[in-house]
């Protein structure tokens, strides 16, 4: 067993345990400590947002993030948006819309905007713009992630 | 490397104190992780003061506010009342970065970084904002000017801690406000900023003025003769114009990727007449360019 500092959180609903260097980061640790490889590394620099996770409510870039510092924690990534083989609204409609071409920043979009729409579950188009400014896409020019959010919002408020 | 959760500030500054290599405080990380990342930083000892909990709030009391060191810059956004008294500081907080890095970000941290176009810092250093630091000799309260001494580096002695930032109540007839400008509305970081305080007589003459600018040298500018420009007068066009002039002349700005010094003395605080708050423009004059923003 590996020297380390052992770190006990809650991943998407189950406990989940791991052992981390000091100074390994929590999306080193995600991926190479758990097999969540849906959290990416693009920049590592807390720029791109293709990293995004949900920490205890909070959307946050894991390569920000020490994995030490998940203990205690409840984390969410893009693992936990499907239900068993229903995908989540979210997916379901970056599917349809084709909001992704190579699919790198998916998954930090995809929890992006379900943070945004579990705080404002009728965002303006400007709002969507804003809200996930800190995820960078270079393939679709962002109308289609757009359109998709827009669309899945207004499924998830049964309109 | 160690990494090291205290629950207690005096166990963080005892650990500080006693580092025999490099240590480096953790709250939001935004910073510190980008310098490990990029090799600029290699700290022995990592203090994480996130579980010290009395620096996880903002506290409202007769005097003002208290915000603790560890307080994620979203937190302040959140505060209905902090925002009301000082909508400026909570601008200048909410531009720092993403909503991810919103999130973790501190005021405290971006003032420790201690880079000339820290977003928050404007913004406290008009509000007249202090820093409570704490260290193995016991406790100390600085403007928070006085805290970064040039780019990257701070006058905080070995083992000390900023424990929190203290603002004032905000007097009546008085208001703050932080523009910056930027090529980009969103992740971005300021060419040039400026944030100011203002406070009003009952005839709408200025009594008391502040102002402070970001990206204009080498830590934050306080322009006395700005505020001496503004204090007495019903800050007209003519005001304006001067107070302009004295900004330009005071600031002692760098070129750089985000802009040259003679752009950077060319962009002007416009603040509409008649006006008694925000909106405020960051505007340049001779292409029209702007950046604007409102209180959301």
């Amino acid at each position: 067993m590996m020297a380390g500092i052992a770190v006990s959180t809650t991943i998407n609903g189950d406990i989940a345990e791991f052992l981390c260097h000091p100074d390994e980061t929590l999306l080193d640790a995600l991926r190479d400590r758990l097999g969540l490889m849906g959290v990416k590394e693009g920049c590592g620099t807390g720029d791109c947002g293709a990293c995004s996770i949900i920490l205890d409510d909070r959307l946050v870039c894991s390569c920000l993030v020490l994995g030490a510092e998940a203990e205690g924690k409840h984390i969410e990534t893009v693992e936990g948006m499907a239900q068993g083989d229903t995908l989540h609204p979210l997916q379901q409609k970056f599917l349809e819309h084709a909001a992704l071409q190579c699919g790198i920043c998916t998954p930090g979009f995809l929890i992006a905007a379900k943070d945004l729409l579990a705080k404002n579950p009728d965002p303006t188009e400007e709002e969507i713009r804003f809200g996930l400014a800190g995820n960078l896409c270079r393939c679709t020019g962002y109308d289609k992630i757009v359109r998709a959010v827009q669309d899945a919002a207004s499924v998830m408020r049964g309109a | 490397m160690r990494y090291i959760r205290p629950s207690s500030l005096e166990d963080a500054i005892g650990l500080l104190a006693q580092a025999t290599g490099k240590a480096s405080i953790l709250a939001g990380g935004s910073d510190l992780l980008v310098k490990m990342k990029g090799g600029f930083i290699e700290p022995d000892l990592i203090i994480d003061i996130k579980a010290i909990d009395a620096l996880g709030h903002i506290r409202e009391s007769d005097d003002g506010f208290v915000i603790g060191a560890a307080v994620p810059c979203a937190v302040l956004g959140e505060n209905a009342a902090l925002r009301r008294a000082w909508p400026g500081v909570v601008e200048g907080a909410k531009l720092i970065g993403s909503k991810q890095v919103q999130g973790r970000c501190t005021i405290v941290g971006n003032l420790c970084n201690a880079s000339p176009a820290a977003d928050s810092v404007p913004a406290l250093v008009a509000a007249g904002a202090k820093a409570l630091i704490r260290g193995p000799d016991g406790s100390r309260t600085v403007a928070v000017e006085m805290v970064p001494v040039g780019p990257g580096k701070t006058s905080l002695l070995p083992g000390e801690i900023i424990e929190s930032i203290l603002l004032d109540k905000r007097l009546p007839n008085s208001g703050d406000a932080y523009m910056r400008f930027t090529p980009r509305t969103e992740m971005d970081i300021a060419v040039v900023s400026a944030a100011i305080y203002l406070t009003l007589d009952d005839q709408g003459i200025v009594q008391f003025a502040r102002v402070a600018l970001g990206a204009a040298a080498p830590t934050v500018l306080v322009v006395e003769e700005a505020a001496e420009i503004l204090i007495g007068s019903r800050v007209d066009d003519g005001t304006l114009e001067r107070l302009a002039q004295a900004c330009s002349a005071a600031c002692r700005p760098i070129d750089d990727k985000r802009g040259t010094i003679e752009f950077r003395k060319k962009l002007r605080v416009c603040w509409p007449s008649g006006s008694r708050s925000p909106p405020i423009n960051v505007q340049d004059r001779n292409d029209g360019r702007h950046s604007s923003f409102d209180d959301n």
